[in-house]
């Protein structure tokens, strides 16, 4: 048992000391923060060419003399088109629109004219388009005796809610879940879950082709058991996997909230912005529709049932990769010294994590009740990835639980396979090694 | 005085290919043992088991009287043919750990390394990384690994494979001063010249089968073809009508005598007839020889 403590403290310092991975634990929330600055930077990019319009008022449109956006004024001239045309330098401006008289006010479609020496760029053009849009509204509301707090009545928004028949279901928490929002908490338990067990199980493998081919490993098994070695190597390597998760879990939030407090406070963010991840959605804090999903989001993570969700998800995530590591580090055992074969042998065991990968994102996240999720989420190899996604749709208790025991058990009896195959394949040199042969090894005594 | 090792009746069957085939050996404790044979006989399976590596399935093992338990990977180096180290890490680091994981405490196995690490003039690599070390270097670092514990018995499996003259020097200057010291080895190899050399005793395993056991002097008389070397001076003399020449030279020939002729009676034919002897031995086989002979005789068997 001291030797296991040994190795496990050997594998970790090694790896957290490692400056790869360092670099990746600080870049990685470091990367995120640039990227959604730089989003969040385009998005508020103003242009920086200032432009003056002069607006021919035909229609008697207007009801200011004098408007501006961001960078663009908006000036009424009463001069006749042919006189301005022809000093539009002198006067400064840089284009001119006409809005001839509106006859037909139920019409939807209304085309006007911008002359001007040059084409606008895309973000003038549309910008001069929204301003005129909110002029021609507000003339045609005033000219139908439309009031605007009628207008907004019209507008409903219809969303549905499902609420369980069955009695005793009625008030237990979370099963008002909007589907949309527990499908989406779904995929990122399913992503997270899929990241976790190729990302570390991989580790895994990778160092024990290191050792095997280092030549070391035959030193270190005439100190220590070889599965004393495996596990040592799992648990080193789940604990770095962790430590990265939680600096990560506690960085990148910081790190946005100070980025959208410095964007936020600086800048006007335009309403219809509308950016995936917090930081757009802090800029669209503004919009009640936004604050109304974000409220509904927020509701619907609380209305979970936490105490029940978060031990089983350690055992789900505990159970998984103690699975995965030990196929992987059997494969890496396996893997002669030639790498190419290491695609031959990788696949049996990718296919699965990759097959419930995609169970989770297509299926169940869309009929978490359906046969395809149900037998997938009980099947050890998918329930990993597959029941902590099917957890947030609150399925029976007794279906997690036969999950949960289904996994224990076969993460037992292949992390004991896997050691029988590790320890034959370690001090195995030079040879390929087919599945068939690998299989033999398991029957191999001491 | 019980000794060292010893090996009983030791099996190793790997999908029906008897790999270790009924073999028992002893290891007399302080001295040092070649473990022979060729490639693939089974040598390193051996080991494996006596370092509990792999267990036999049948047959036991007994070092000092004890039978293999966990705790006697602890009283065993293992140096193995195919070694390497943590690329990575620093030689103080690693040291430490391959110490530690002998079951030696950090403050015991820090003494110890600074012993070794003055000894072989190398205190400046304590914070080097074992990249950075030649092979040269790094064959220096294992051998300290090997021994650092302070093991009653040290396996070397080709220990000088792959080594400089310079650095196979010193390693067999260690492997002297530590059978000096009484610690018992076993040294295994297929190459003779190196077990002549230095081993007292010896088993030779071919095929999974031990083929030949005892001391390499015992082993030598029992292959000798009774074969005399003799230089002398002047004309060849007239010799014994029983005495059968194997070869002649200018004034050296080579006979053979008959088996139960003792060779002091060749001599004194050659004093009565007042000749001069020059030089006078008896060849025997070298150990290859010997090895080739006999690995010859089983597989045509």
């Amino acid at each position: 048992m001291n030797n296991l403590s040994l190795v496990i403290q050997r594998e970790y310092l090694v790896r957290v000391r490692k400056k790869s991975f360092i670099l990746t634990t600080l870049l990685t929330p470091i990367g995120i923060a640039l990227f959604y600055g730089i989003v969040i930077l385009m998005v508020m990019y103003q242009g920086d060419d200032h432009v003056k319009i002069a607006v021919i008022d035909e229609g008697n449109v207007l009801q200011l003399e004098r408007d501006s956006t961001s960078n663009i004024l908006f000036q009424k001239e009463t001069a006749s088109f042919d006189i301005l045309k022809n000093n539009l330098a002198e006067k400064g401006y840089n284009g001119i629109v006409r809005i001839p008289p509106i006859r037909d006010l139920y019409n939807s479609k209304l085309v006007l004219d911008y002359y001007a020496d040059k084409s606008p760029s895309l973000e003038i053009k549309s910008k001069i388009e929204n301003w005129l849009d909110k002029q021609v509204s507000a003339y045609k509301m005033e000219a139908l005796e439309l009031d605007s707090k009628k207008l907004s009545a019209l507008k409903t928004k219809i969303s549905i809610e499902s609420k369980s028949l069955q009695e005793e279901e009625k008030d237990k928490p979370g099963s008002s879940v909007s589907s949309e929002v527990a499908a989406m908490i779904a995929s990122v338990m399913g992503m997270l879950m899929f990241f976790v067990i190729t990302l570390y199980g991989g580790m895994v493998m990778r160092s024990v082709m290191e050792e095997k081919m280092n030549r070391i490993v035959e030193v270190m098994i005439s100190s220590v058991k070889p599965f004393h070695l495996m596990l040592g190597k799992i648990i080193a390597v789940g604990l770095v996997g962790l430590t990265q998760i939680l600096i990560w879990a506690i960085f990148i939030p910081l790190i946005l909230l100070v980025l959208t407090f410095a964007f936020g406070l600086g800048g006007d963010m335009p309403s219809n912005l509308n950016l995936p991840g917090s930081a757009g959605a802090m800029a669209e804090i503004n919009n009640p529709e936004t604050m109304a999903t974000a409220q509904k989001v927020l509701m619907e993570i609380k209305a979970q049932n936490w105490g029940m969700i978060i031990p089983s998800l350690i055992i789900f995530f505990l159970g998984g990769y103690f699975m995965y590591a030990a196929l992987f580090a059997a494969v890496g055992s396996a893997i002669g010294d030639d790498l190419g074969e290491s695609q031959t042998l990788t696949l049996p065991i990718m296919l699965p994590v990759i097959l419930a990968f995609y169970i989770t994102i297509f299926i169940v996240v869309r009929s978490p009740d359906s046969s395809v999720s149900f037998w997938s989420s009980m099947f050890p190899l998918f329930s990993p990835i597959v029941m902590p996604a099917r957890m947030v749709f609150n399925p029976p208790i007794w279906e997690v639980i036969l999950s949960l025991v289904l996994l224990i058990i076969s993460s037992i009896f292949l992390v004991w396979l896997s050691a029988r195959i590790y320890r034959v394949g370690i001090l195995l040199y030079g040879k390929k090694n087919s599945l068939k042969e690998i299989w033999k090894w398991t029957f191999y005594k001491g | 005085m019980n000794p060292i090792l010893e090996l009983k009746e030791v099996v190793k069957v790997y999908e029906k290919k008897r790999v270790v085939d009924n073999v028992s050996f002893g290891v007399t404790r302080g001295k040092i043992f070649g473990l022979l044979g060729p490639n693939g006989a089974g040598k390193t399976t051996i080991i494996r088991i006596i370092t509990t590596i792999i267990g036999a399935d049948e047959g036991a093992v007994f070092i000092d009287g004890e039978k293999l338990n966990a705790k006697h990977p602890a009283d065993i180096g293992y140096m193995p043919e195919e070694r390497g180290l943590y690329k990575k890490m620093k030689v103080g680091e690693h040291l430490m750990y391959l110490a530690q994981l002998k079951g030696m405490s950090s403050k015991e196995a820090k003494k110890k390394l600074t012993y070794w690490f003055e000894k072989f003039e190398i205190k400046d690599w304590w914070n080097k990384r074992i990249e950075e070390l030649s092979k040269g270097m790094q064959q220096k670092v294992q051998f300290i690994a090997t021994v650092v514990h302070e093991p009653k018995l040290l396996i070397l499996d080709e220990p000088f494979s792959g080594l400089d003259p310079i650095n196979t020097n010193l390693i067999k200057d260690e492997i002297d001063e530590l059978h000096y010291k009484g610690i018992s080895i076993i040294f295994s190899t297929h190459r003779m010249e190196q077990v002549e050399a230095i081993c007292e005793n010896i088993v030779l395993i071919n095929q999974g089968k031990k083929v030949l056991e005892g001391s390499v002097k015992n082993i030598k008389s029992h292959y000798k073809d009774n074969l005399f070397q003799i230089h002398f001076e002047g004309a060849l003399p007239e010799l014994p009508s029983n005495l059968n020449i194997k070869q002649q030279q200018g004034n050296t020939i080579i006979v053979q005598l008959e088996n139960d002729k003792d060779s002091n009676g060749l001599l004194r034919h050659f004093l009565d007839q007042n000749i001069r002897i020059q030089a006078f031995n008896e060849i025997l086989p070298s150990l290859n020889e010997i090895f080739i002979k006999s690995v010859n005789q089983v597989s045509y068997e």
